[in-house]
């Protein structure tokens, strides 16, 4: 187990490696001189040329990256171009935004999805099933800034129950976290169906009430949590998701996160943020995966890592 | 004095079959169409027949594993499907099932320590301490080494999970034991290891079983009595010697002409039927076997026989034929 840990640690070193290339490079192929962005409009030709000499742009691309790892393996993302602060600090504090505003979003869509699907399956072509299987349908069908859009005109502007932007308090988050998470609850209660309904149709869930395992038991203990492999992974896949697409409801409900930040740092042609801020992003949902994966061996007896 | 352990009166299983948007009913397999049959203690009924005969989802009905639709199951003298649900969990301790596919029918994650503590404990049948025990003696009497209790299921072979099966629906101490294609799955030297198996357990524990198989080489061995299903009716039923050395229903003869002869020498006469089996939904009228039968006349497509008994058949044996008579002194001719 320790074993198959380290090892998938190991893995994640290429993987990471990747991303700083591909994301360096790509900066870099983007037309745009941030000297010039920084220098503003009105500089002169002499005033850019020094802010490029200054921001080491005229090195070559290669040396340029290399002196960016070095800094990087060091915990030293470097400076932001526009205002001039460290990337580590500038990003941190956005990441744990969208962290939370993820974290809550997927935990909102495991408690509707789970219950959802479970409710479902087990009354499969009931009125309830459709019921939900529409509501699914809606639920993945709707943008989620349109969503947004909807529950602060409702919520906020028709109601007044709930702030219309902002995070931190708890009924400022509550809007958001519902915009973002539907769509994610919509998935996992399809999922949940799917994988129970194949589950359920299996002849050992008719052996445990063979044995006269009570119903909610035969559900909860036998039945499900066989079908969760394919529930688990796609929470995994989410989680990831909404961590680096919540710039749209980021934006809608004027969350500082790290989203709208990365959005704002390529149109200015802020590279050291960009990079720090999708380095933080891969890292984090290679991390997911990697306790999505330690998830199966408790989940599939079948699964041995040794 | 034979007692009957397990009756089973005009049961039905009907399944729906839903469409539209709506998913309103629009008809219904018939899949077990009133049959009745019965189940004396310490014997083995076997019920034969093709695939989707309804030989499984009799047993399935017996036990409440489906919702019948209308019929009586008496147990020991009380209806198994009128009692209510928490009853009829404590009755699954002395009525249980093997199922066919043992790749299918046990948990994936539970251990087999975990697979019979279960039965054990939900049927409170072995107080716990005495359980580790219980499940020691379990596992040798279906040849399994102790050794082998935390175990996944994965880790052990087809006939070995089958025994796990066994075990399983041993634990429990039942009455009376369903056996759904049990040995289906297995090679056949396995098959042989779990027929003899069952039977000693049958001579050991005084069980009942109603044993349910298209294979009848296996049901020939196995078997005190035999009742043949085509498409949800019991056709014919009587002792084992009766329906293999003395078949009266043409479906029943059709069928036993399919079993291999061990002596290529040997010529036998087979008997093909026309056609396929119609559809359970809206099955023939009458007599189900009319569309096939080579005897059939008019009353078969209109009347539905019942099971009878004629002069020349012994014991309990019936047959659900308008033309036993005729067919027997060769009045009436096949037509093919």
């Amino acid at each position: 187990m320790i074993q198959f840990i380290i090892r998938r640690i190991l893995q994640t070193v290429p993987v990471l490696l990747g991303v700083t290339i591909l994301v360096f490079f790509m900066m870099h192929l983007i037309p745009g001189d941030p000297a010039q962005v920084i220098a503003g409009e009105a500089a002169n030709e002499e005033q850019v040329e020094q802010m490029r000499e200054r921001l080491g742009l005229n090195d070559p691309l290669y040396v340029q990256y290399g002196t960016y790892l070095m800094n990087a393996l060091q915990g030293d993302l470097g400076d932001s171009i526009r205002s001039g602060r460290e990337v580590t600090a500038e990003v941190s504090s956005r990441f744990w935004v969208t962290f939370e505003l993820a974290f809550y979003s997927t935990l909102l869509s495991i408690f509707i999805g789970l219950i959802a699907g479970i409710i479902s399956a087990v009354r499969q072509y009931t009125f309830s099933d459709v019921g939900i299987m529409i509501a699914a349908l809606f639920g993945l069908s709707m943008p989620n800034f349109w969503l947004g859009l909807m529950l602060m005109q409702y919520f906020s502007l028709n109601l007044g129950w709930l702030p219309v932007s902002g995070w931190g308090t708890p009924d400022r988050i509550i809007l958001p976290v519902l915009a973002l998470g539907t769509a994610g609850a919509a998935i996992i209660a399809r999922m949940t169906r799917s994988s129970m309904l194949e589950v359920i149709s299996q002849d050992y869930i008719r052996t445990a009430r063979a044995k006269g395992v009570k119903e909610k038991y035969v559900i909860y203990k036998h039945a499900l949590k066989n079908a969760m492999i394919p529930v688990v992974t796609v929470i995994g896949l989410e989680f990831g998701t909404l961590l680096g697409g919540a710039v749209l409801t980021e934006t809608v409900f004027s969350i500082n996160g790290l989203g709208r930040y990365i959005v704002e740092s390529i149109g200015a042609r802020d590279f050291p943020v960009v990079q720090g801020s999708v380095l933080v992003i891969a890292l984090v949902f290679v991390i997911v995966n990697l306790l999505v994966d330690i998830s199966y061996r408790f989940l599939n007896k079948r699964i041995d890592f040794n | 004095m034979t007692t009957k352990l397990l009756e089973v009166n005009n049961l039905k299983q009907y399944f729906p079959i839903k469409g539209g948007i709506l998913g309103r009913t629009i008809n219904q397999v018939k899949a077990v169409d009133d049959i009745s049959f019965y189940v004396n203690e310490g014997e083995t009924l076997s019920i034969v027949g093709e695939s989707g005969c309804g030989k499984s989802t009799t047993g399935r009905a017996i036990l409440r594993l489906d919702k019948p639709t209308s019929g009586e199951v008496i147990f020991q003298g009380e209806d198994l499907l009128s009692i209510n649900q928490r009853k009829m969990r404590k009755k699954r301790k002395d009525l249980q099932i093997i199922f066919q596919d043992p790749y299918a029918s046990i948990n994936p994650r539970q251990t087999v320590r975990q697979i019979l503590d279960e039965a054990m404990d939900i049927q409170n049948v072995v107080p716990k301490p005495e359980r580790l025990d219980r499940m020691m003696e379990l596992l040798q009497t279906v040849g399994l080494g102790s050794h082998q209790l935390d175990r996944f299921p994965h880790e052990f072979s087809g006939g070995q999970r089958q025994r796990i099966g066994i075990a399983r629906a041993l634990a429990v101490n039942p009455k009376f034991i369903i056996c759904d294609e049990s040995v289906s799955a297995l090679d056949v030297s396995i098959q042989a290891q779990v027929l003899n198996l069952l039977k000693q357990l049958q001579r050991d524990l005084n069980l009942t079983y109603l044993f349910i198989s298209h294979d009848l080489g296996v049901v020939r061995h196995i078997s005190d009595r035999v009742a043949v299903m085509y498409l949800g009716k019991v056709v014919e039923i009587g002792e084992k010697e009766a329906i293999f050395d003395n078949p009266k229903h043409p479906y029943t003869k059709s069928l036993l002409s399919a079993i291999p002869v061990p002596n290529p020498r040997k010529q036998k006469e087979r008997i093909i039927l026309k056609g396929d089996v119609p559809s359970p939904i809206n099955p023939p009228s009458g007599c189900r076997f009319h569309t096939r039968c080579p005897f059939a006349s008019d009353i078969c497509e209109t009347v539905t026989p019942e099971l009878r008994q004629t002069n020349s058949m012994e014991g309990t044996h019936t047959a659900a034929c308008h033309f036993i008579e005729e067919i027997e002194s060769g009045r009436k001719h096949p037509s093919y």
